[in-house]
């Protein structure tokens, strides 16, 4: 698990797997360790790249012979991304995900602090951006675009 | 293949199929969307159902047990192995016919992956669970448009009308049952399609009442998906989707 939590997201090189709560288990058993996985976004293409580095990660690393898999239930949510995790996000520039707004349904129209000055007054200009995760705000006090996390 | 995992196989297929076509059609208007954020967005839906696809027709070819992959499924099957709706494979028309299929298709995924979650089997909640995060932010979007189209100018509330009037005979195929769904249901694996019928018909309802637009009445509906029977777009959107493993098999990156 430890070797394992250098590796970035492609996506977003700040904040590492594990971290974003993709990694969920290794398993050690008599045909070798298979790490588990929960993809985030049913159509993220980073997935794919994930697996690679994880090979190339742990066989660099003397840990063979590894098998990655994909389990999709429990099915991955962003309340699983930790709270430095979040941290990290906001540091790197992107909004990180308000939790309790995918429960009360309000997803849409969220009040989303901006990253940078810390401003409330943003508003959104689309609701959906350069990968599946994100929307694009612009913050109406330092004029600086940035990017939200979605709740999922 | 027991009885039960021939049922689950094209269970699996026609919701992996469903979001395959659909994809397919969505991703047909990048670059050609009205507004650039408009091309962000049907890209973005395209991109969830391709994912969605994938994960559905890799469980299918699991359930199949041959050593299929998912590439194998979509590339290398014949139209009349297709079991998605003849909806989804309808070409998308104008900006309107689109989002009011999107209405008509993102709430019926929303009701019925809200029900698969309780499914028995555990890799079909797992990817329902999944499925309704996304299809809400379809569902919402495609709200705000019918709204906004329907109670727009008069060349736009025509538009979707007539985009519904049109639409609408391709939707009781969407709630059609049959030996196999019973046999899963009896597992608790497939979804009660008539639940997911009151509450779809329900929203879209509403949200047509409240675009000002007439909700058409029930006539004659479409079929034949279930038999593999499709309508003449599906076999063009193969053509041109499988040309390459068609061409040339085997071909890899």
């Amino acid at each position: 698990m430890l070797i394992l939590s250098v590796i970035p997201d492609p996506e977003i090189p700040a904040v590492n797997i594990s971290e974003m709560g993709m990694l969920r288990d290794v398993l050690i058993t008599d045909k070798g360790y298979e790490i588990i996985i929960t993809p985030t976004y049913s159509g993220c293409p980073a997935m794919g790249m994930i697996e690679m580095d994880i090979k190339a990660t742990l066989e660099s690393s003397g840990v063979n012979p590894v098998t990655v898999k994909l389990v999709q239930h429990p099915a991955w949510t962003t309340d699983w991304m930790s709270d430095e995790a979040k941290e990290k996000l906001s540091k790197y520039g992107i909004a990180p995900p308000l939790h309790s707004s995918c429960k009360a349904g309000e997803f849409l129209h969220n009040v989303i602090e901006c990253p940078r000055c810390k401003s409330k007054n943003t508003v959104q200009l689309s609701r959906f951006g350069s990968t599946a995760c994100k929307s694009l705000y612009k913050c109406e006090n330092c004029k600086e675009p940035f990017e939200y996390f979605k709740c999922h | 293949m027991t009885k039960e995992q021939q049922a689950l196989y094209k269970y699996t297929l026609s919701l992996g199929d469903n979001a395959l076509i659909q994809s397919y059609r969505l991703s047909e208007w990048c670059s050609h969307a009205p507004i650039l954020e408009e091309d962000l967005a049907l890209t973005n839906f395209a991109l969830d159902m391709t994912g969605r696809a994938q994960m559905l027709l890799t469980y299918a070819a699991q359930v199949d047990g041959n050593g299929k992959t998912d590439d194998d499924l979509a590339y290398r099957r014949k139209e009349r192995d297709f079991y998605n709706h003849l909806i989804m494979e309808l070409p998308n028309g104008d900006f309107a016919f689109t989002m009011a299929r999107l209405l008509l298709t993102s709430a019926y995924e929303f009701y019925f992956f809200t029900e698969l979650k309780h499914s028995d089997d555990k890799t079909l909640a797992g990817i329902a669970a999944k499925t309704v995060k996304e299809v809400k932010y379809h569902m919402a979007h495609a709200t705000d448009w019918v709204l906004r189209l329907g109670d727009g100018t008069t060349e736009s509330h025509n538009r979707i009308q007539d985009a519904v009037n049109e639409l609408w005979q391709y939707t009781g195929e969407l709630f059609e049952t049959n030996s196999a769904d019973a046999l899963l249901r009896d597992k608790n694996i497939a979804v009660d399609l008539l639940s997911v019928k009151d509450e779809w018909k329900n929203y879209v309802s509403k949200v047509l009442s409240e675009a000002t637009l007439s909700k058409p009445t029930d006539g004659y509906m479409h079929s034949g998906s279930n038999n593999g029977m499709h309508t003449e777009y599906l076999g063009h959107i193969l053509s041109e989707m499988q040309y390459l493993q068609r061409a040339y098999p085997e071909a890899t990156w």
